[in-house]
């Protein structure tokens, strides 16, 4: 049945097997570029439109990481990408601050969480509905636990601690916008 | 052997998960609901029936010393457009799965099935055999999600029905992948393999 190994032709055969699969993988890639930019696209416009009020345009600054939201000449606000160290990982919010430097709304992009435990976050009403509106001037951004104002996720400190420090950061990056 | 017998060996006799013990990383950290373990298992037969039919053709001209590295190449060609199909389509899904789907290619599963059956078989056959194989697992992690989703967040199929999230989350985690697969062995052997 196996054909007998000599150098010639187990080259040939190794080279052919190789060329051909990277021409279809090649193929596969063009074919669904598009759809998988698109895809991310949609993502991200979704996430930034949970996190901030009514808005028509977006525009993106790579090196802030941060989207910019108008709605034709007025400013509705920032919606800063900012990652921090969960329990399980490394914890991304997107999190959308009007002008006012108030927190509008926060969302999760990615996280590592232990399922049932600090995954609530992403699930969890009480604790996400407490960032609606969650304004720094009146409220201290730190969890209960260390004296601050931040109800955490029932026996997910890490993981609470984890997300206020990411809204923290958000909104120093916002901080040095607004001082721009 | 007839077509269906090959069917319903991949699903019994030759159950991956439960009666082979093969492919148990993907088995046990994928399985934390329902929905998971069916895709994790639906990605896994698209890649196992297409390897096998695509090794089974191929099988005839490759040398020997060099048939696994050809055939890892073929099969990580597959995962890699499964990859880009996911990431295309069903974006949330393949976020879910994360890490699990580049890892389909070092399945012993699907490479077992290549070197057992596909490169001594014709497409057709071969093409049967990875149905079968791929349906018994994409069976087998459906069902030990489904037991883990019950147990550990009350829910099924992402249906809550004991009302917020209060199931007992050790079933979520590793060690009740462990317990529940355990024990889903056990009966399994003894109710199914049996007749």
């Amino acid at each position: 049945m196996a054909v007998k190994s000599n150098l010639t032709n187990m080259v040939l055969v190794l080279g052919l097997t190789c060329l051909l699969c990277s021409g279809v993988l090649g193929g596969a890639y063009v074919l669904t570029k598009e759809p998988i930019d698109k895809a991310a696209a949609e993502k991200t416009n979704k996430a930034i439109a949970q996190v901030l009020p009514h808005f028509t345009e977006v525009s993106y600054n790579a090196e802030g990481k941060y989207y910019v939201a108008t709605e034709g000449e007025t400013l509705v606000g920032y919606a800063i990408e900012t990652t921090t160290v969960g329990f399980g990982g490394p914890l991304s919010l997107i999190v959308g601050v009007t002008p006012d430097g108030v927190v509008y709304n926060t969302s999760v992009l990615s996280h590592s969480e232990t399922p049932g435990l600090g995954a609530k976050c992403t699930t969890d009403e009480k604790f996400m509905s407490q960032w609606k509106g969650f304004d720094p001037s009146i409220k201290k951004l730190s969890v209960k636990k260390d004296g601050g104002d931040v109800d955490a996720i029932t026996a997910s400190t890490i993981t609470s601690r984890a997300y206020t420090l990411a809204v923290e950061n958000a909104l120093k990056t916002f901080k040095e916008l607004s001082n721009e | 052997m007839s077509k269906f017998k090959m069917i319903t060996d991949g699903l019994v006799k030759n159950n991956p998960t439960f009666v082979l013990l093969l492919g148990m990383c993907p088995t046990l950290a994928t399985t934390t609901s329902a929905v998971n373990g069916l895709s994790m298992g639906l990605a896994t037969l698209f890649v196992l029936v297409l390897s096998n039919m695509a090794i089974s053709l191929i099988a005839p001209v490759v040398p020997d010393k060099v048939h696994i590295p050809v055939y890892i190449v073929v099969i990580a060609t597959f995962v890699t457009l499964l990859q880009f199909l996911m990431q295309a389509f069903t974006p949330a899904m393949y976020e879910t799965l994360g890490l699990f789907i580049p890892l389909i290619v070092v399945n012993c599963i699907v490479l077992g099935r290549a070197e057992a059956f596909a490169n001594k078989h014709g497409v057709l056959e071969s093409a049967f055999d990875g149905i079968g194989v791929g349906l018994g697992f994409t069976c087998s992690l459906t069902v030990l999600g489904l037991v883990r989703e019950i147990l550990g967040s009350g829910s099924a199929f992402g249906f809550n029905f004991i009302g917020g999230n209060d199931g007992m989350l050790a079933f979520v985690m590793a060690p009740g992948a462990f317990l529940c697969l355990g024990y889903l062995m056990v009966l399994f052997n003894k109710f199914v393999k049996k007749n």
